[in-house]
Parts: structure tokens; C-alpha cells; sequence
């Protein structure tokens, strides 16, 4: 009973990891630009399929990570300068529209381009296998390398942020954007910067779940509204609140699809119908979570400070 | 003639082409057109709604597809219990009544739209959005683990509800009794948006610390217009599964939710007809493009962001111009 | 005369600045009360505190008998404060009319009407008119606000409050950007309304000023350093050094 716990703990933690990485890009380039991007679930598919295709027809890991790094943050780029950049002065609903109609297109052009079929990408072979942490209980390398990388980012980007002149600008352009242009800083240069690493960041996402999950098209949008999740409930605007309300949604929804159905089996004699309706009740979890944080504390549990 | 002279004449002109469609219809031998304008109603109808809170309100909803799905479920489930006589909870019995189904679905949506909101007014912005979406997401999940009711294969209608004596199987009669609602909805909208309480939900819009600063405070107004807006999509959601006589989570998919909010920008946010407009345009194009390719969103979506970019006040400015130019 | 508004120990931080420092402050019914100081003394948060945009850190504010703290903005409005901004907030899509029309049924408490058109409303449009005649808008009342001038935008805003009917006016600096005319006009106004309504007034025009109050305060650095007629103000040494800017004198 313990290791299983000790194991959906650690699931919890690779998947809270994961949208750390989704839910940093997306509150910064909120918090700096002012927009709501939806296409953000776009760039995650974009570096998982772009890893995924490289991994498949060369078998190296090694080409397949810079790849998927390579292409979306390319993607992302040249979206902001084509179609962000004209909607920072724009309401969200205007963002909102843009960046929907840009996943429609992503979507479809990639249907176009790789087919409708899931991909399957294997775990990188050096990765592969189990590693027992506590004697007796054998865990993923692969998983533990996800929470390895996803902590590893986030200290990373702690520092960049608090440490360095690009993280200065940034702060600085999250509160006063005139006063960064005071500075005779490229404001233009700085926004697909920054665009640019939440991009590598999504696509980083997706490239360490593809080896997890199977790689198609939709499977942005799913991880990006459970982002969103994740941004409410941590806080709009706050690397600490992605931090943490990435953490938190990670372990409760894992938590929850680990021991629903066993909950459920008890309550219901139907093994079937005790399995769907655990299935879904453990789905909407994290919803209710947020509900009951939007109760509570509407601003999310860690703020930013404005 | 005066600006509102030419409403009226408009409107007119719009009522007898409405009426005359099962006519065209059979005139340009096409009978499937009676389809599509019923989709084109049903869809005028949520996306109206949702105008109510985006549009006019300034309430950027993304998850109104959950009332759309809901409203058709509720059709569904109290047919799916009228027809095995087994009552709801063993105590409500089912109904294929065209007039109890539809004010149930009212009903529920409404519940539903008030304790979604009531939660989620409690923030703003991009929160708003986000929260919305989610909510949606989550009954999209929960209809998907109603096995009961078919999971996500859905939930097949039998029949049509049944009105009065009428033959519901028969679209030319269907669509009248949609042109019936719509007609009723659109009317009871307009003066809704004329309303003291309309005018209101303009300045809410526009500036919540003016509005405070009248002694009014917002959240109840907003509230109020989501539970109507939550009412409004529920009814076309009722419609919608009568007139596919299928229900299933697809309904209450985000996309959905985006659809709707195409609709109501492409025909102009915040104008009495225009998410009629953009409902016809929506749904023609995806009728349309389909046949020709299969791959239509790969131009629908380069399609909404240069309207989303170039073109401000949707399809009802551009006619709004037109008349401008003409005087 | 009784007492209003009774500020006792107000104090608000930003922080480190002490935008707010201890501040007594009463504005006896009836009079035209201003507060004046330089740039940044902090006469808008003053208002602001007393309308309800923020909490003070310290302090009481009463007004009518009753404390305000807590309240939010629309209860205070209720209770008969009415506000005008130093930069005006008006509604973009809004002509005057209709600025006038949302004053009116806010103040007739009838927002929960769904059905009879509120923009031919009679019980709404005479006072609705009649207020925006009394500033002088009437002319205007089809105008919408992006196309009002500066002046005008002020003159409306004054109508709204006044459309409320409040017990007490706070008026952010209602001439600043007006023209000499304009200034005149809208000094003739609120001495129209003296006995009407009582007013907190912040004001830079010292002619104004001193043509309208019936008692001066005077803030600097967020701290009341006196307060009395119109006579005395400008009697007192302290008032010239500090802010008159006549230390020389
Ligand atoms: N929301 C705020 N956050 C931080 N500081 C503020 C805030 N509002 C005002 N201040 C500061 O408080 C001080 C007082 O400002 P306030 O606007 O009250 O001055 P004022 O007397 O109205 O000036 P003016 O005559 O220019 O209108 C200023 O130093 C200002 O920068
Ligand atoms: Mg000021």
C-alpha cells in the first residue's frame, strides 16, 4: 500500500513538473505581455511531434531533443512576430479568437502533414528501466529523469529570472513597459525572447511526455486546460503560484486516478460501471479543486504581488 | 428613410425569407437547405445568448458549450426515461413533450449557468476565461462517465418530442416550430437589451468602477445576465438534440464553446443580429467547405485570425456601413 | 452646524510614503469644505479612501453618523457620497443621455427591469434631462463621450453625481484643464448648489477656491497642517511657506 502511494506521489510529481513547464510559459507571457495565449498547447504538440519524428526515422535521442527544442521555439517566435505582436493591445477576447483559430490551424496542418494515427515513441534507451529508490520498490528512470529535468528548469528559471540582466528586463517590463524602453531596450526583441522561452518550454514539455502518452493531434489542448487549472489555482501572473499550483494539481490528480477506482469498486459491485465512473469523477478533480480554491481565495493561493 | 425604418424593412425581409425556406427549399430542389437553416436558428439562438454576456456584458464566457450540452442531455435523459418508464431517481418520471423537455432544459441550465457563475464572476480578465473553459471541461468529463447515458458514445433520441399534433418527424415542420422559438427568443432578447437592466449590462461592459461609482455594484447584474445567457444556450441545446435526435459529450466540447464565440465576432459582438449572421456564415462555411475539402479548418483558422485582426465589428458592421453609405 | 464627515487619525502607506499621516478632517453639513495642497500631497487618496477605492491602514471615517470603514464603494454611494474624478472615468460607447439615464435608475434602485425600453423610459428621462440641464449639457445630450469636450466630460460627470441626489459631494479638482471661461462657469455652478449639497472640494485654482469654501484645509505630505475660513488660510504664515509658496512675504 505504502509504494503505491510512494509511486502515485512521484507520478503526481512528474506530472506536476510537466505543467509546470506549460503553466511558467504561459503566466509569463501573460504576466509580461498581457496576453492570453491558448495556442501555448499548440507549441507542447509542435516539440512532441517534432521529437517524436526525428526519434523515429534517425533512433537517436541526442538529434530528437534539439529537434522538438529547435521547432518550437521556432514556432513560437514566428508567431509572435506575425500574429502576437499585432494583438497586445488587444481585449482578451481578441487574443482569445486569434490564438483559437491559430490551434485550429496547427491542428489541422499537422493531421495534413503526420496523419490523424497516434504516434508511439519509445522511452530513450538510456533511460529505460527501473531504478529501486527505497529497496523493493522499483520506479521509472524515465519518470524520475522528468522530475530530475522539470525541477532542474524550474531552479533555472528562478535564476535566470532573479539573477540575470534578461531576468531584470523582465521583471521590469512585467510592472512598466515604459520604463524598459527607457532603458533603450528593444522592447519588440524582448517580447519574442520571451515568447520564444515559454515556447522551449511547452515544447520541452512535450517532448519528455511523448515517450509517456502517444503523440497526436488534440493533445495540446487537453494538457493546456489543465494548465489553465493550474494557473488559477497557483495564481495568475506568478512563477512561484505555476509552481506550486502545478505541483498540487499534479499530485491530486494522480492521486485521485490511482485510488478512485478502488474507492469505487467498494461502493459500487459493478466492476465496469465502478471503473467509468471513476474514471470520470477522477477527471474532474482537479476542477473541483479549483472550484473550491476560487471559493476560498479568487486570487489563487500565491498571488503575484503587484 | 430613417435609420430605423430600415431596421424595420430589414427585419421584415429577413422574416419572409425565414418563412419561405422549405418553399426554396423545394423550388431549388435542395431540401437539405431546411436543414441547414434550422442548424443556422438553433445556432443563432446560443450564440445570442452568449453575445448577452461577450457581447454586451463584456464577460468572455469559453465554456457556453456546456449549457448547449447540458440542454440537449436533458432532452435526452427524460426521453431515455420515458421510453424504458423508469422514472429519475425513481421519482421523476420521463417525458417526450416537447413543452415539459424544453422548460426542463431551461430550468437545469439556468441552476447550472448560476452556480457556475457565481464562482467564477468572482474573478475577472483572463481568469474569467480560463475558469469558464475549465468548468466546461469538467461536465464534458462527467458526461463521458455517465455510462448510464451512453459515456461518450453518446445518447440516441428516438423520436423527436412530441408538440401538440404535429408531425416533428417532418423537418419542414420541425424548422417552423425552431422559427417559432427563435423568433419568440429573439424578440424577448431585443427587449432585454433595451431594458434597464440592458443598459446597465452596457456600462458594466465599458466600466465597472463607474458603474460603482453610481451605488451600483456589478456582481449580481452579471450573474443575473450569465444565468439568462446559461437559460438561452440550454434552450438551443434542447432544440439541437431534438432536431439530431443524438446527444453525446461532443456537445459540450471546448471546441464547441470556441465555435459559439466565432459566431457571435463574426457576426458582430454586441448587435442584435448579429450572431444570427454569424451563425448562417459559420455553419454555411463549414457546410460548404466540407464538401470541398476536408481540411477546412486549415483555412477557417487563418480565416478567424485575419478577422480577428483586420476586421472589427463583424459582419454586422459591415452591413451597419453599407447603410451608411447608401443614405 | 453638524458635523458630516468626521475623519479622525487617518492614516494610508504605500510603502515606505506616508500617503495619509493622522488626519482629522470634518465637513460640517451644508458647506462647501476644501482641501488643498501641492501636487502629490495626497488629496486624491484622501478621496479615495473616503469613497471606498481602498482601505486605510489606520483610522475612522464617519460619515452621517454611521463609520464607512469596510464598505465597499456602491454601499457608500447608497449612503449619499457622491464622487467626481480628478481624470474622468465616463463610459466610451455611452452619449451624455445615457450616462444620465444609468445615474437615475441607480438611484431609483430599478436595475432588475427586463422588459420596458429604458431609453424612452419618461420616468427616467426627465430627471435624467433635467440633470444634465442644470450643468448645461442639454444640447448635448445625444453626444457621445469620445466626441464631448474636456470641460464637458467634467460638466457631465458633475451631472451624474448630482443625478444621485448624495448628501455629500467629492469634488477632485473639477476645474483642472478648464479654460478661464469654463472655470467661471463651473464656479458659478457649485456656488448654485451651495446649501444643496455639501462638498469636499480639491482644487488647485486658488480664486476658486477662495471663492467657494466656506472652510479650507490644507494638506502637505499627507498631514493636515491647518485648517479654517477662507480668512484664516490665507492669513497663516505656515500656509504661505509650506505651500502659497510665499515664504518671502
Ligand atoms: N495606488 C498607489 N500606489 C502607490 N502610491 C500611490 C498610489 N496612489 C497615490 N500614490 C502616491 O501617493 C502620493 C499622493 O498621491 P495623490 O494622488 O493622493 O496626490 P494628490 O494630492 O491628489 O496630487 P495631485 O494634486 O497631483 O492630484 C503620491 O506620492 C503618489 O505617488
Ligand atoms: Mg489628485
Amino acid at each position: 500500500m505504502t509504494v503505491f502511494v510512494l509511486e502515485q506521489l512521484l507520478n503526481g510529481l512528474q506530472l506536476g513538473v510537466t505543467l509546470f513547464l506549460l503553466a511558467a510559459g504561459l503566466t509569463l507571457i501573460f504576466g509580461i505581455m498581457g496576453i492570453i495565449n491558448l495556442a501555448h498547447g499548440s507549441l507542447y504538440m509542435i516539440g512532441a511531434y517534432a521529437a517524436a519524428l526525428v526519434a523515429r526515422e534517425t533512433g537517436s535521442w541526442l538529434l530528437a531533443v534539439p529537434a522538438g527544442l529547435l521547432a518550437a521555439g521556432a514556432a513560437g517566435m514566428l508567431i509572435e512576430m506575425v500574429i502576437m505582436r499585432r494583438l497586445y493591445d488587444r481585449d482578451h477576447l481578441d487574443q482569445v479568437l486569434a490564438t483559437y483559430g491559430l490551434i485550429l490551424f496547427c491542428n489541422e496542418l499537422v493531421t495534413l502533414l503526420v496523419g490523424r494515427q497516434p504516434m508511439f515513441v519509445g522511452i530513450p534507451p538510456g533511460l529505460a528501466g527501473a531504478i529501486e529508490l527505497i529497496p523493493g520498490v522499483p520506479y521509472s528512470i524515465y519518470r524520475l529523469s522528468i522530475i530530475g529535468f522539470g525541477l532542474a528548469l524550474a531552479v533555472g528559471l528562478y535564476l535566470l529570472i532573479q539573477k540575470t540582466r534578461l531576468g531584470m528586463l523582465i521583471r521590469a517590463g512585467a510592472t512598466n513597459r515604459d520604463t524598459v524602453r527607457a532603458l533603450g531596450v528593444d522592447i519588440r526583441l524582448l517580447y519574442t525572447l520571451v515568447f520564444g522561452l515559454g515556447a522551449l518550454l511547452a515544447g520541452f514539455a512535450g517532448i519528455m511526455m511523448g515517450p509517456l502518452l502517444s503523440v497526436q493531434v488534440g493533445m495540446g489542448e487537453q494538457i493546456l486546460i489543465m494548465t489553465f487549472v493550474v494557473v488559477v489555482v497557483g495564481g495568475v501572473g506568478s512563477i512561484r503560484g505555476a509552481f506550486f499550483g502545478a505541483i498540487i494539481v499534479g499530485i491530486v490528480d494522480t492521486m485521485l486516478r490511482g485510488f478512485m477506482p478502488g474507492w469505487m469498486r467498494g461502493i459500487i459491485s459493478d466492476t465496469a460501471q465502478a471503473d467509468a465512473l471513476s474514471a470520470g469523477l477522477s477527471s474532474m478533480g482537479v476542477y473541483l479543486l479549483m472550484a473550491l480554491v476560487l471559493l476560498f481565495r479568487p486570487q489563487g493561493l500565491f498571488p503575484a504581488r503587484t | 428613410m430613417t435609420r430605423q425604418n430600415v431596421s424595420i424593412v430589414l427585419i421584415v425581409v429577413l422574416g419572409a425569407l425565414l418563412l419561405a425556406v422549405p418553399a426554396l427549399a423545394a423550388a431549388l430542389g435542395n431540401p437539405a437547405l431546411v436543414g441547414l437553416a434550422t442548424r443556422v436558428l438553433i445556432y443563432a439562438i446560443a450564440a445570442a445568448s452568449l453575445n448577452l454576456v461577450l457581447g454586451y456584458g463584456g464577460m468572455v464566457s469559453f465554456g457556453h458549450a456546456a449549457f448547449l450540452g447540458v440542454g440537449g442531455y436533458v432532452v435526452g435523459i427524460l426521453f431515455h426515461h420515458f421510453r424504458f418508464s423508469e422514472p429519475l431517481f425513481g421519482v421523476i418520471a420521463g417525458s417526450d413533450q416537447l413543452l415539459v423537455v424544453l422548460p426542463a432544459a431551461v430550468l437545469i441550465t439556468g441552476i447550472l449557468a448560476a452556480g457556475i457563475g457565481a464562482l467564477a464572476l468572482r474573478t475577472s480578465g483572463v481568469q474569467f476565461i480560463m475558469i469558464t473553459l475549465a468548468f466546461a471541461q469538467m461536465l464534458y468529463f462527467f458526461f463521458i462517465a455517465l455510462k448510464t447515458y451512453g459515456g461518450d458514445d453518446g445518447l440516441v433520441i428516438r423520436r423527436r418530442s412530441a408538440l401538440f399534433d404535429l408531425d416533428m418527424r417532418d423537418d419542414r415542420t420541425f424548422f417552423y416550430v425552431v422559427l417559432g422559438f427563435a423568433v419568440t427568443f429573439f424578440a424577448i432578447y431585443a427587449t432585454v437589451i433595451r431594458s434597464r437592466f440592458g443598459l446597465l449590462l452596457g456600462a458594466i461592459r465599458q466600466n465597472e468602477s463607474r458603474v460603482a461609482a453610481v451605488g451600483i455594484a456589478p456582481y449580481r447584474y452579471k450573474l443575473a445576465a450569465f444565468v439568462i445567457s446559461g437559460m438561452g444556450a440550454g434552450l438551443a441545446g434542447a432544440l439541437l438534440a431534438n432536431y439530431q435526435r443524438f446527444v453525446s459529450p461532443d456537445m459540450l466540447h471546448w471546441t464547441k464553446s470556441g465555435e459559439l464565440m466565432m459566431m457571435v465576432i463574426l457576426g458582430g459582438a454586441g448587435t442584435l443580429f448579429g450572431p444570427l449572421f454569424g451563425a448562417a456564415a459559420l455553419i454555411s462555411l463549414e457546410t460548404y467547405l466540407t464538401q470541398w475539402t476536408e481540411r477546412w479548418m486549415l483555412i477557417l483558422g487563418p480565416v478567424l485570425i485575419l478577422i480577428v485582426l483586420f476586421m472589427r465589428g463583424g459582419i454586422a458592421g459591415l452591413i451597419d456601413q453599407l447603410l451608411r453609405r447608401l443614405k | 452646524m453638524s458635523t458630516l464627515l468626521e475623519v479622525r487619525g487617518l492614516v494610508k502607506r504605500f510603502g515606505g510614503l506616508v500617503a495619509t499621516d493622522h488626519l482629522n478632517l470634518d465637513v460640517r453639513s451644508g458647506e462647501i469644505h476644501a482641501l488643498i495642497g501641492p501636487n502629490g500631497a495626497g488629496k486624491t487618496t484622501v478621496i479615495n479612501q473616503l469613497f471606498g477605492d481602498f482601505a486605510p491602514d489606520e483610522g475612522d471615517i464617519t460619515f452621517d453618523g454611521a463609520s464607512l470603514l469596510g464598505l465597499p464603494t456602491p454601499a457608500r454611494v447608497q449612503r449619499g457620497l457622491g464622487r467626481t474624478f480628478q481624470i474622468t472615468r465616463l463610459l466610451p460607447d455611452f452619449t451624455a443621455l445615457e450616462h444620465l439615464l444609468l445615474a437615475v435608475q441607480a438611484h431609483q434602485g430599478h436595475c432588475f427591469r427586463f422588459f420596458r425600453p429604458a431609453r424612452s423610459d419618461p420616468r427616467l428621462l426627465s430627471p435624467a434631462r433635467e440633470a444634465l440641464a442644470r450643468v448645461d449639457l442639454a444640447d448635448r445630450a445625444d453626444i457621445k463621450v469620445s466626441a464631448l469636450s474636456h470641460g464637458e466630460r467634467k460638466e457631465l460627470e458633475l451631472a451624474i453625481a448630482l443625478a444621485l441626489h448624495p448628501k455629500l459631494l467629492l469634488l477632485d479638482e473639477p476645474m483642472a484643464g478648464l479654460g478661464a471661461s469654463e472655470t467661471e462657469g463651473m464656479v458659478r455652478l457649485l456656488e448654485s448648489l451651495r446649501g444643496e449639497v455639501t462638498m469636499l472640494l480639491v482644487e488647485h485654482d486658488m480664486d476658486a477656491v477662495f471663492a467657494l469654501a466656506d472652510r479650507i484645509t490644507v494638506l502637505v505630505y499627507g498631514k493636515a497642517i491647518a485648517s479654517g475660513t477662507s480668512d484664516e488660510i490665507q492669513a497663516n504664515p505656515e500656509v504661505k511657506i509650506a505651500y502659497l509658496g510665499e515664504g518671502d512675504a
